[in-house]
C-alpha cells in the first residue's frame, strides 16, 4: 500500500501549538535553575521543564535591587545541557526581553512578576509571538486578562522565593471560586460578571461553559516540599512551579525527585508519606504576613 | 457492538484530553497509575508529554515491567508524541537512562521537528482513517527515523514518518487529543475492540 503525504503548509505558532505545549507539561514539576548543572539535577529528576534564570527568587529578595531578564548566555547554556523544555522570565511589559527569548529559542516566556516590571500598564501583547506565554494570576479576571493578552498558560502567583505557599493557595482557591460562581450564571448575568472581571465577555462565557479555563492553569509561589506541591494538584492545579524550594534546600537531587512522585501521586497519603521522608533541610521561609507591601511580588501586574 | 474499556497512562502528560477523546469514541476511559489499574484494562493510550519524565516514572513506581509484559502479551497500545517514543523498540537523542516499552521495530528520534517555536499544525493524510486529512498537532515532535519489516506506516509529513502501526500498537507523532477530531481514537477503539 502506497502511503499518503501531507501537501498542505505548515503553520506555527498557532493558539492550539501553543496551548497544546502547556497541555504536554500536566501533571508535572517545572523546577527553577540557575546553571547547567542544576538543570542537569533537575532532568534526572524527572521535571518536565526547567524555569533558566541568574538568581532564584529567594535571592532576588535577599538582593533587592532591579531584577531583569537573564544572560543569553546561561539561558543558552542551559538549552544545551538538558533535552527537556526550557522556560526564561521575561519582565512584566518588557516585549523587547521576551523578543530576545524567543530569538534565543526558549520554549516557553513566564512574563513573571518576579522581575521588576518595566511597564506599570501594559503587559506584552503576546499574540505577537511564535513563542507561547505564561503569566501569573492572583484571581479570575487577571487570569482572562492575560489570556486575552494571548498568554497560553496561566499560573497563579503566589509569593514566590518566600518557602510560603499560603498565597499560591489563596490565589488558586480565589480562581476556582469564581469559575465555580461563573458556571451558576445565566446569560444576562455573563455581561455583568464581564464588566466585574475586567475581562472579555467572549472569555468568560467560554469559561462558564468549560467550567474551567481555556488554557492550563498551573500552580506557582511558595511550594517547598512534596505535600505543599500535591495540595496545590488537589486544590485543582494541573502541575507545579518550583522556584527557590529546590536549589535552597538541604539536598536539592532528592527534593526534586520526591516533589515529582508527590505531583504524580497528589491524592496518594501513602506515597507522598514516602516521598516526604530524609529529606535534609527545607529553604527556610518567610511568613507572608510580615511581608512589606512593596516587597510581595503578587502586587506587580494587574 | 462491546464497549470496551480503555486505560490512558496517568504518570504525566495530556490525559485528561485523551480521556475525554476515547469518551467520545464509545470506549470506556479511565486513567492508569498503578499495575492493578493496568490489569483491568482492554487497551491502553501513553499520552503525549515529557517521555523522560514518563519514563522515569515508571521505573520508580513499578510500572515499566507490568506494561512491557502486557505489551508483549498483545493488549493494544496508542501512543501519541511521547507515547510514539515509549513505544518505540529504539530511540536517538533520548537521555541515555530512558527506558521504552517498546512494541514497534522503529527507530525513533525525539524532539525531530524541533524545538517549541518550529512546533506546528499541519494536515496529515493517515492511511485507514477515512473522510478527509486530520488536523496534525506537533508539537516538539519526534519522527520515525526507520522502521522493520513488520511495521506499517500510516502517514508521513515532509517526508518523514509520522505514524505506525504494527500489529496491535500504533503510534503518532501528532495529537489527535487536541482537535476535537476523534478518528484516530476510533480506529484504536476498533482495534481494541477486534483483539478483545
Amino acid at each position: 500500500m502506497s502511503t499518503p503525504t501531507t501537501a498542505q503548509t505548515p503553520e506555527t505558532g498557532t493558539a492550539r501549538v501553543k496551548r497544546g505545549m502547556a497541555e504536554q507539561l500536566k501533571g508535572g514539576v517545572i523546577m527553577d535553575v540557575v546553571n547547567a548543572e542544576q538543570a542537569k539535577i533537575a532532568e534526572d529528576a524527572g521535571a518536565v521543564a526547567v524555569m533558566a534564570l541568574e538568581r532564584v527568587p529567594a535571592d532576588i529578595r535577599k538582593d533587592g535591587g532591579v531584577a531583569r531578564m537573564s544572560d543569553p548566555n546561561m539561558i543558552e547554556e542551559i538549552i544545551e545541557a538538558v533535552s527537556i523544555p526550557v522556560m526564561a522570565k521575561s519582565r512584566i511589559g518588557h516585549f523587547v526581553e521576551a523578543q530576545v527569548l524567543q530569538s534565543l529559542g526558549v520554549d516557553y516566556i513566564d512574563e513573571s512578576e518576579v522581575l521588576t516590571p518595566a511597564d506599570e500598564i501594559n503587559h506584552s501583547d503576546k499574540w505577537a509571538f511564535t513563542t507561547p506565554f505564561v503569566c501569573g494570576a492572583t484571581n479570575l479576571g487577571e487570569a482572562l486578562r492575560r489570556i486575552a493578552e494571548g498568554a497560553a498558560m496561566i499560573r497563579s502567583k503566589g509569593e514566590a522565593g518566600t518557602g510560603n505557599v499560603v498565597e499560591a493557595v489563596r490565589h488558586l482557591r480565589q480562581i476556582k471560586n469564581e469559575i465555580a460562581k461563573l458556571r451558576g450564571f445565566d446569560n444576562n448575568e455573563l455581561f455583568a460578571a464581564a464588566k466585574d472581571l475586567r475581562a472579555p465577555y467572549e472569555l468568560v462565557k467560554e469559561v462558564a461553559e468549560l467550567g474551567k479555563l481555556p488554557v492550563v492553569l498551573f500552580s506557582a509561589g511558595g511550594v517547598a516540599t512534596p505535600a505543599d506541591a500535591a495540595l496545590m494538584r488537589q486544590l485543582g492545579a494541573e502541575g507545579v512551579f518550583v522556584g527557590s524550594g529546590i536549589f535552597k534546600s538541604g539536598d536539592p537531587a532528592k527534593r526534586a525527585a520526591a516533589i515529582v512522585k508527590a505531583t504524580t501521586f497528589y491524592d496518594d497519603p501513602k506515597i507522598i508519606a514516602d516521598a516526604s521522608r530524609n529529606l535534609g533541610e527545607a529553604m527556610v521561609g518567610i511568613n507572608c504576613d510580615t511581608l512589606p507591601e512593596d516587597q510581595r511580588y503578587a502586587n506587580r501586574g494587574w | 457492538m462491546s464497549t470496551p474499556t480503555i486505560g490512558v497512562l496517568a504518570l504525566q502528560g495530556d490525559v485528561r484530553e485523551h480521556l475525554i477523546a476515547l469518551a467520545a469514541a464509545d470506549a470506556l476511559a479511565r486513567p492508569v497509575r498503578r499495575p492493578e489499574e493496568l490489569a483491568e484494562v482492554d487497551g491502553l493510550v501513553i499520552p503525549g508529554g515529557e517521555s523522560t519524565t514518563m519514563s522515569k516514572l515508571a521505573v520508580v513506581f513499578g510500572m515499566l515491567e507490568p506494561l512491557r509484559e502486557r505489551v508483549r502479551a498483545g493488549m493494544p497500545v496508542y501512543g501519541t508524541c511521547a507515547g510514539m517514543i515509549m513505544l518505540a523498540d529504539k530511540i536517538l537523542d533520548g537521555r541515555e537512562d530512558q527506558e521504552t516499552l517498546g512494541g514497534i521495530d522503529m527507530i525513533v528520534r525525539r524532539n525531530a521537528f524541533g524545538r517549541q517555536n518550529e512546533s506546528f499544525e499541519a494536515s496529515v493524510e493517515v492511511a485507514g482513517i477515512d473522510g478527509g486529512p486530520v488536523e496534525g498537532v506537533f508539537i516538539r515532535a519526534p519522527w520515525v527515523e526507520s522502521v522493520g519489516a513488520a511495521a506499517e506506516v500510516l502517514a508521513r509529513h515532509d517526508g518523514h514518518t509520522v505514524a505506525v502501526r504494527q500489529g496491535n500498537v500504533l503510534a503518532t507523532s501528532f495529537h489527535p487529543e487536541l482537535t476535537g477530531d476523534h478518528r484516530v481514537h476510533g480506529l484504536f477503539v476498533d482495534m481494541v475492540r477486534a483483539a478483545q
